[in-house]
């Protein structure tokens, strides 16, 4: 293929009205508290998320009946500032040890809170692996068909609104 | 889907729609879409912007030039459906570490 994909790197903040060490503790031994449930990975029912606190540590879901499947690992743990993961999941959602992507979260004292940096990048690493994603979105007509889709679906959006 | 509601409102503008058509047929540069298109350049620019920060279209440069194109892989896809994904768990994150950091206060009041 010639046409190089580089997504640009996902990047999001937010201030949190909390000091940088709690917001640190509750971003990673609090994760079960906030990480969305509807999201887990392949048969995993999820219980909670896990992340271990050290540099080449674990990330993985733990399942309702104890069984363990993983997300990525901790490449970086530098409390209370500083958090790289790495991502390790397809874009079907399945883990994958050769797929590498970072995510590098920067907690910054900020008057009496915390702003917390994320940025998701490498995404392009994933790009062998997005077959499946596009299947899943497109289906079997690919781009015209997502695009009818969505422009089906715009379009009984404008209707409503009119 | 997660990200259908910014893809579906990157393209309920009929001029974005015919620009993201354009690309169906290769990558384009700005002044080859404004060309096929009774729109300015400028205007196309600010459509590509959109289709971009929607993951449908990504760009890079060519000599001089930047050139758009419709990413086949499905990665734009991915990376608006991540874009949902984050925003979503760090409104709920901002909650969870908002609510630790008032049971700590009440904690020390005590």
């Amino acid at each position: 293929m010639s046409t190089q994909i580089r997504p640009a790197p996902v990047r999001k903040s937010v201030f949190v009205d909390a000091p940088q060490a709690v917001a640190f503790d509750v971003f990673t031994s609090g994760i079960g508290q906030w990480w969305p449930k509807s999201h887990h990975i392949g048969k995993c029912d999820l219980d909670r998320p896990v992340i271990e606190s050290k540099a080449g540590g674990r990330w993985y879901e733990r399942d309702v009946d104890g069984s363990e499947c993983e997300i990525g690992k901790v490449l970086v743990w530098d409390p209370p500032s500083r958090l790289m993961l790495a991502w390790q999941l397809t874009p079907d959602w399945k883990f994958d040890p050769n797929l590498v992507t970072e995510v590098e979260v920067t907690f910054t004292a900020e008057g009496n809170g915390t702003r917390v940096d994320l940025e998701h990048r490498h995404l392009e690493r994933m790009g062998d692996k997005a077959d499946a994603m596009r299947e899943s979105v497109s289906g079997p007509g690919g781009w015209p068909a997502l695009l009818q889709l969505y422009a089906d679906q715009a379009n009984s959006e404008k209707g409503d609104a009119a | 889907m997660t990200y259908a509601n910014r893809v579906v409102s990157a393209l309920a503008d009929p001029t974005r729609m015919s620009v993201l058509e354009k690309l169906r047929d290769g990558p384009r540069s700005v002044g080859e879409i404004a060309n096929d298109l009774p729109v300015s350049r400028p205007a196309v620019s600010q459509h590509l912007k959109v289709l971009k920060e929607a993951g449908l279209v990504s760009d890079r440069s060519v000599g001089t030039r930047r050139i758009y194109y419709i990413d086949p892989k499905g990665l734009g896809a991915m990376r608006a459906w991540l874009d949902q994904f984050w925003e979503t768990a760090l409104d709920a994150f901002k909650l969870a570490a908002e609510a630790e950091a008032e049971k700590a206060n009440k904690k020390e009041k005590k």
